[in-house]
């Protein structure tokens, strides 16, 4: 953009007596404009997008940028050796290779594990120019080649896999530490994505499944676990072996020291397992999504539960109502049973007494009418005949008859007129064929 | 615009997808440079077809060929019906094949695509998805590495239901969807990231001639900035109009050798006409002839005949014209002359007609490029460029994490105001009259900043810069030969290059500049002898004028701002 486009016309000569202070003279502004949209596509667009959200200005921004570019030409140029050699470690003694980081050695502490092939010879030969003993001692330094046999050692570590994955087992630089329960709070899947993704290296089955984000499904994050917890290390730990000592000393001596050598990887591989074990625990504690997951499984099982225990409860409900129901409906209808019979027993014993009550009318009756005697006290037999007949009727009539013949029968003094009703009953009673003809004569 | 999470920047593979309604075509990009794959057929143009025989898939090419013997189980032409409603869809093109069908009021189609039991009803987003699955297989096969994110290209007139619709159908198919980029500024991309391509004002009009739809756009191009200033979209003038016009035209030719017989009255002779009136009819972009041939075309006649380009062109002139009409409507919509036109970038299938770039090349004046195969060398295969353009911008964006990609492509950074006018100096004629350069065209995006090298008088000296507007007109000149005024080299080559042109007998149009308001004056002193003065006009959001002026290769220099309106 800051290419200039040449234009051929010329401008003109400046008039006479034209003066400006500091040579300028606004005139106007800029008349109009209108609101369109930029197709977001493109690198130009990308540079307006830039700068419209830095809110830089075409200035500024130019010359952040050749900054930044200048800043990568310088990277890609030496790409392989930016990094800085340590002092201390250019005077390393090349006998203590055991202890020395041998990416640092080659200056590929960026990549470490990750490291290529081609890389690695890239980078050892780039250090063989630099550091071989000849040229220092064609400069006239002492003819020092201890970091020269440094490098040779990390090339011969890292160029054969065997060994490499060796060093790479104990490469404690290439670990990230697993975040704190506080960090993890905060970019929870990021931090602990890193660690992962860092242990994936040990992993002897590859792809690993990683940690994913907030929104992995429920199957995602269990094959995460699992695998997690089932992960299959190739790490070991014979670089950290103690030195065994050569053939011909104590052969009892090397033999121990070998089997303190075996005894220690074994420790160590499983230290190594258990600190993954924890490490996953760690994760598995502080993960949302195994929490959300359990919730929504509980809900759904309390959801199952509660329907399920309404139901019940429902059911309950509803037979102790009908056992209620019935109770009550039983109970009323004892009592409507028991009232009734009550009533019954009163009726009953209303009816009796007014059997009673009548039939004492109707011997009164007789009594009053002096037992139907024409004159004086009637004889004993004449009683007993009038009285046993009045018991024959008594006994053929049923108290509804009895109480009206009690009723016809009541307040009549006359004897004639009593022993008409008796006798009109007696004649109602043979005419209903109840009694026979001659019957009850001393009543007819 | 990806809510896609899943993908982080370091871990992409990305390709460019142009997901055609008859075509579609993926792109990844190989040091910096587009390259086409072709899927495992071999084709780079890939048929937007899918097609199930006996529960196996079939895409592209293949499925193409199922639409003479399984059309039931063919789906066609199904792209543009993602996110519509039945009632708002057109199946024409799908009668051959595949029917579309209402489905609580979106598009379904019924099809076989297992090999026992019931058909089953398939919607347009889960047919689109397994399409896309396919070419992104055919991707990931070709880049050796799972694809797990692209860039869509979609017609401009895409509502937002039909783009959620395609971001859906992408991510069911396990593909992020980086950015969804109109199809004509993808073309454009394509053009502008050749190595040779220079950034420069222009104004492009961008033909995409399709299969079953026509897309025209205006963009101004203004300093690698695109803004779309008008679309025109035509169903009618396309490439399946070109076949009709074949198929017709053989139909005819087989009826008057067999009397009461129509191949298009029968399906599948309907179906072999088509598809071989197609291959005639890419052929004739080719050669100036083309034979066609079908066995058993109709009632077991076999049929062959062949058609020069003449002939074509003549039966076909109603499709053209009507492609003409087209374009020089959407030109006139966007509110400007074909003379205003610097670029005609043709895209699409149909694109590979010569007739039709040979009728764009009259149409627009002779210093406006027209790219397409027959008419320019070092045009770009017109069927390649969305998905190249999309590739290229899939390249750009795909180390950023998708919430900056949400942010950059948010209205409030793509919405920004545009100058209506041109703004630049005035400089002197040949004649020595006073004439307007531009330094910063019209419909250029704001902020912007222009630098441009004017020649200093031949003696040296003080000399003045105006600042001034200025607007085009269009001069019609009756036949009489006029010098032109000299124009400016850079922004509009049209109208310097018009002396050049034979003096015809009808009317002679030019672009002509014309001052308007002066904005600013500021002197440069003492310049020497055949020196250039440095101009720099910086526009600011708010219509803020910075301007900046100073002998090449001088010290210090004039600055003065002006304020905004």
């Amino acid at each position: 953009m800051a290419s200039a486009t040449v234009v051929s016309r010329p401008l003109p000569t400046l008039t006479e007596g034209w003066s400006a202070e500091k040579d300028f003279k606004p005139v106007a502004s800029v008349t109009a404009s209108t609101k369109r949209t930029i197709e977001p596509i493109g690198p130009h667009f990308l540079a307006h997008a830039r700068r419209a959200r830095h809110k830089r200005t075409f200035s500024e921004d130019d010359r952040i940028e050749a900054q930044n570019a200048a800043k990568k030409i310088e990277k890609d140029e030496d790409s392989d050796e930016s990094e800085a050699e340590d002092p201390m470690m250019l005077q390393r003694e090349a006998k203590d290779w055991k202890s020395q980081d041998h990416y640092q050695v080659l200056g590929l502490s960026k990549y470490r594990w990750k490291a290529t092939e081609d890389q690695i010879k890239r980078a050892h030969r780039k250090k063989v120019l630099k550091h071989h003993p000849d040229k220092k001692a064609a400069s006239g330094a002492t003819e020092d080649d201890n970091f020269f046999k440094c490098i040779q050692k990390a090339t011969d570590v890292l160029l054969d896999p065997v060994k490499r994955r060796q060093f790479d087992s104990v490469d404690e630089k290439a670990d990230v530490e697993p975040p704190s329960k506080k960090e993890a709070t905060k970019d929870f899947y990021k931090k602990w994505g890193r660690v992962f993704k860092s242990e994936s290296r040990f992993s002897r089955v590859q792809p690993v499944p990683q940690l994913g984000n907030d929104e992995s499904t429920k199957e995602d994050v269990d094959t995460f676990y699992n695998f997690w917890y089932n992960f299959d290390s190739w790490r070991s730990f014979e670089y950290l072996d103690e030195d065994v000592p050569d053939d011909n000393e104590n052969r009892d001596q090397k033999r121990h020291m070998e089997r303190k050598n075996t005894n220690s990887r074994k420790k160590k591989k499983a230290e190594d397992n258990t600190r993954l074990r924890k490490l996953v625990d760690d994760c598995l504690a502080g993960d949302e999504r195994i929490k959300r997951f359990k919730q929504e499984a509980n809900a759904a099982k309390n959801k199952k539960k509660f329907e399920k225990e309404a139901a019940e409860k429902k059911a309950k409900e509803d037979a102790r109502l009908k056992k209620e129901a019935e109770e009550k409906a039983a109970k009323e209808a004892e009592e409507k049973a028991k009232t009734e019979r009550e009533a019954n027993k009163k009726a009953k014993e209303a009816a009796k007494n007014a059997v009673k009550k009548n039939k004492r009318v109707l011997k009164g009756s007789v009594k009053d009418a002096n037992y139907f005697a024409s004159g004086g006290d009637a004889s004993a037999a004449q009683i007993d005949a009038v009285l046993g007949d009045v018991e024959i009727v008594q006994g053929k009539i049923d108290p509804d008859e009895i109480a009206a013949l009690a009723g016809k029968l009541n307040g009549l003094k006359v004897a004639d007129e009593i022993k008409g009703v008796w006798s009109e009953e007696v004649k109602r009673l043979v005419g209903a064929g109840k009694l026979k003809d001659g019957d009850c004569k001393s009543l007819a | 615009m990806a809510e896609n999470k899943g993908v982080a920047p370091d871990e992409r593979t990305v390709i460019g997808l142009s997901f055609g309604n008859s075509y579609s075509s993926i792109a990844c990009t190989v040091d910096d440079a587009a390259v086409v794959i072709a899927n495992e057929d071999g084709d780079r143009q890939i048929p937007t077809i899918l097609s199930y025989v006996d529960g196996e898939e079939y895409t592209g090419g293949q499925a193409k060929a199922f639409l003479i013997r399984n059309p039931k189980n063919t789906v066609v032409s199904f792209r543009d019906f993602l996110g519509q409603d039945f009632k708002s869809i057109d199946p024409t093109h799908c009668h051959a094949a595949a029917h579309a069908q209402d489905v609580d009021g979106g598009v379904s189609f019924t099809i076989q695509d297992k090999a026992e039991g019931e058909p089953s009803t398939v919607s347009v987003s889960e047919i689109s998805t397994r399409y896309i699955r396919r070419l992104v297989q055919s991707a990931s096969d070709y880049i050796g590495k799972k694809v797990t994110s692209a860039v869509l290209t979609v017609p401009t007139n895409f509502n937002d239901k039909q783009k959620d619709a395609l971001v859906k159908a992408a991510r069911d198919a396990d593909l992020e969807v980086l950015q969804l980029v109109n199809e004509p500024v993808a073309a454009v991309l394509a053009y502008d990231a050749r190595p040779e391509a220079k950034v420069e004002d222009k104004t492009i009009v961008v033909a995409d001639l399709g299969g079953t739809r026509s897309d025209v756009a205006v963009v101004a191009s203004r300093g690698g900035l695109y803004t779309i200033l008008a679309t025109a979209h035509d169903y009618e003038f396309a490439g399946a109009h070109l076949d009709k016009v074949l198929m017709d035209h053989f139909a005819k030719e087989f009826m008057k050798k067999n009397k009461d017989v129509d191949p298009r009255e029968n399906a599948r002779s309907l179906a072999k006409l088509k598809a071989e009136s197609e291959a005639a009819k890419k052929a004739l972009s080719i050669g100036t002839n083309a034979s066609f041939s079908v066995e058993s075309l109709a009632e077991g006649i076999d049929f062959q005949s062949t058609v020069n380009r003449l002939r074509y062109e003549m039966i076909a002139r109603k499709v053209f014209e009507g492609i003409n009409r087209l374009v020089e409507g959407v030109v006139k919509q966007a509110g400007l002359d074909v003379l205003d036109i610097d670029e005609v970038i043709m895209t699409g299938g149909t694109s590979h007609t010569p007739r039709i770039a040979a009728n764009f090349r009259s149409i627009f004046p002779e210093t406006t490029v027209v790219q397409a195969p027959s008419t320019s060398s070092t045009s770009i295969n017109p069927s390649e460029l969305l998905s190249r353009g999309a590739a290229l911008q899939a390249s750009l964006i795909q180390e950023y994490e998708t919430e900056d990609i949400d942010q950059s492509t948010h209205a409030a950074v793509t919405t920004v105001p545009h100058v209506t006018n041109a703004i630049g100096v005035i400089t002197l004629s040949e004649a020595g009259e006073e004439a307007f350069t531009p330094i910063i065209a019209p419909e250029t995006a704001l902020p912007a900043r222009r630098t441009v090298h004017v020649e200093a008088p031949k003696e040296g000296g003080d000399v003045l810069i105006k600042v001034v507007e200025g607007n085009t007109h269009i001069k019609v000149t009756k036949p009489e030969p006029k010098p032109k005024e000299n124009g400016a080299k850079d922004e509009d080559e049209d109208d310097s290059d018009f002396d050049s042109e034979e003096d015809e007998e009808e009317e002679h149009r030019e672009k002509i500049w014309k001052i308007g308001t002066a904005l600013a004056e500021a002197s440069v002193r003492g310049t020497k002898k055949g020196s250039k003065v440095e101009v720099t006009v910086q526009v600011a959001a708010d219509l803020a004028v910075t301007i900046t002026t100073r002998e090449v290769g001088g010290k210090g220099g004039v600055r003065g701002n002006l304020k905004a309106p």
